[in-house]
């Protein structure tokens, strides 16, 4: 059990550094995109929500796992098209306004 | 069973495949032009994480999955599809709310699953349950009432409860006493009593989860409106270290990668926008700014200022080199956004050089302004930040505040009595003259008086933002 808890902290040591240095030089124009993409990517809980709902948990395991279902969902799929749709606003000043 | 041991083996895989396309995504984000693509990418990494899920789990098929999937993806598409880019720090703070939700709920429901299978639990896993349903119940309850103030359903005054700081410390104290006690219950032999199908512990766990979410709501119900920037960021953090707790609860790591880089980020916004309100995280998560009328630094009596027409003020902007507009929020309240487009397209034709000039809190939500701008089809070469426009003040002609105060207010770098002295500014009076569209004299968020306006080269034009640049705009085809 010792060993899974401090592989689990490596890797979320790890990727904390990773996304500090890469999310600094997000410049502040694409701040909104980068809060809704990331509220997509924290709807990764999904696969937690897939895992144990199907587990033997029972009635109350299954309700909880399905209503988990949902609200991540609706955060993969609400967030990721949200931030398509602001993205596609940003234009440079040479390009086509379309 | 050998093709069971291989699936498994191939998905732990496809979660490493997914945590890489994450982080390429955000690398991506790095510029505008490769944003979208990024997106696409980061995407891609969350549909090879869900399919290889169902396929190794055998979940395809199972009839409450397809309904939370139906209902999900239905609300989910519809919410961004329909949303005004005005209210996108609302749909945020939901979006926290329920991804911090999800997480609790992963997390009650291995406990629930746990708790009925026998033997003995280790306490890794019951901490690390105990952790990720108190985070995320706290992210719930406190983006809907972020959503709430936001959205004006609740008043976006901070409502001061007496002692409030006492009663959340004694709220996280009995949720955090709870959740040790529920470690020592859980990792104990010894079998709790059972009350009403439940049993002791899991009823003590439900209480320790209503602990937390009322906790939420009184953490955001005492911080004002003009603060709630700096609560939705943090609350993205939250929403990330929620869904990286359900990674240590399940042993899984692309929960953990993609929680830590949400939980990374939300910080950083965080500090982006604490800096930018010259305030401490403490400060504003204690509450109360702006509960009461702040007193105006320094002088009671005031200088009258300079109102101007149209007419004026568009022989000013007719014949200027370079322009640079500071919006604020309200400019998006007053829909003005695509009228300043107007104008600024007629100045560059005339060859006057237009930029923009963005605070960190000139919207709703880090970056907002951007966002409302881009949509009114403004280029986003020619919106510049703080760092980048403060020096191009001194060699231009009109500086043109729309719907911004505090953000300009030069008694943030001169005058100490000021309650936001110190805050870092737009430094809009080194313009050769200043041009302010304003509804009236009211006073910013801060409440506090400007003194830009009393200035010899400041001319206010009074009335409705959207009417006012469209009177200029036609003054300025007249000349």
């Amino acid at each position: 059990m010792i060993e899974e808890l401090l592989v689990s902290l490596t890797v979320f040591t790890l990727a904390t550094f990773v996304g500090y240095s890469v999310i600094t030089k997000v410049p502040p124009t694409l701040h909104t995109p980068l809060m809704s993409g990331s509220n997509a990517i924290s709807g990764i809980v999904i696969v937690g929500a897939l895992i144990v709902a199907v587990r033997e948990g029972g009635m109350v395991g299954l309700v909880l796992g399905t209503l988990s279902v949902a609200l991540a969902t609706m955060n993969v799929v609400g967030g990721y098209l949200v931030t398509d749709r602001m993205l596609r606003m940003f234009r440079r000043s040479d390009e086509d306004r379309g | 069973m050998m093709e069971s041991v291989v699936l498994s083996n191939l998905t732990e895989g496809v979660y490493i495949i997914s945590g890489a396309l994450f982080i390429l995504g955000l690398i991506r984000l790095r510029s505008p032009a490769t944003a979208r693509s990024g997106n696409v990418l980061s995407a891609l990494g969350m549909l090879l994480a869900v399919v290889f899920t169902l396929v190794n789990e055998e979940i395809i098929g199972v009839e409450g999955m397809i309904i939370g999937f139906a209902v999900g993806s239905l609300a989910g598409a519809y919410l961004a599809r329909r949303v005004q880019m005005t209210a996108m720090p609302q749909m945020v703070a939901v979006f926290n709310g329920f991804g911090g939700g999800a997480s609790a709920l992963v997390a009650a429901a291995e406990l629930f699953y746990l708790n009925r299978t026998p033997p003995v639990q280790d306490s890794v896993t019951v901490v690390t349950i105990m952790a990720s349903t108190i985070i995320g119940a706290v992210t719930l309850t406190g983006s809907f009432i972020a959503f709430g103030k936001l959205q004006g359903l609740v008043g976006s005054r901070p409502t001061l409860i007496p002692f409030r700081n006492v009663i959340n410390a004694i709220l996280l104290g009995g949720a955090l006493g709870l959740a040790g006690f529920l470690v020592v219950e859980f990792t104990s032999d010894a079998a709790g009593a059972v009350f009403s199908g439940l049993s002791q512990g899991e009823w003590i766990f439900l209480i320790m989860a209503a602990l937390a979410l009322t906790l939420g709501v009184l953490l955001v119900i005492p911080i004002g409106g003009a603060d709630m920037p700096v609560v939705i960021a943090l609350l993205n953090s939250y929403s990330g270290l929620a869904a990286a707790a359900a990674g240590f609860v399940l042993d899984n790591q692309v929960l953990i990668v993609a929680g830590s880089l949400v939980g990374a980020s939300g910080l950083i916004l965080t500090r982006i926008m604490t800096r930018a309100m010259n305030r401490s995280l403490a400060n504003v998560m204690l509450g109360g700014f702006g509960a009461e009328e702040a007193t105006g630094g320094g002088d009671g009596e005031q200088k009258p200022v300079r109102a101007v027409n149209a007419d004026d003020a568009a022989t000013v902007l007719g014949y200027a080199r370079l322009v640079i507009f500071v919006p604020g929020y309200g400019l998006a309240v007053a829909q003005a956004q695509h009228s300043v487009r107007e104008l600024a397209d007629l100045l560059k034709s005339r060859n006057i050089e237009v930029k923009y000039a963005i605070h960190p809190v000139a919207g709703r939500m880090p970056g907002h302004m951007n966002v409302l701008l881009a949509e009114a089809n403004v280029p986003y070469d020619e919106l510049y930040d703080l760092d980048e426009i403060n020096s191009e003040f001194d060699r231009a002609d009109v500086a043109v505040v729309v719907g911004a105060n505090d953000v300009v207010n030069p008694a943030a770098r001169n005058d100490s009595s000021s309650p936001i002295f110190g805050m870092p500014i737009l430094n809009a009076d080194r313009a050769q003259s200043v041009l302010v569209l304003k509804r009236s004299m009211a006073t910013g968020f801060a409440g506090v008086e400007n003194h830009l306006f009393h200035l010899d080269k400041t001319m206010m034009l009074f009335g409705d933002a959207k009417e006012s640049v469209q009177a200029m705009t036609g003054e300025v085809k007249e000349l």
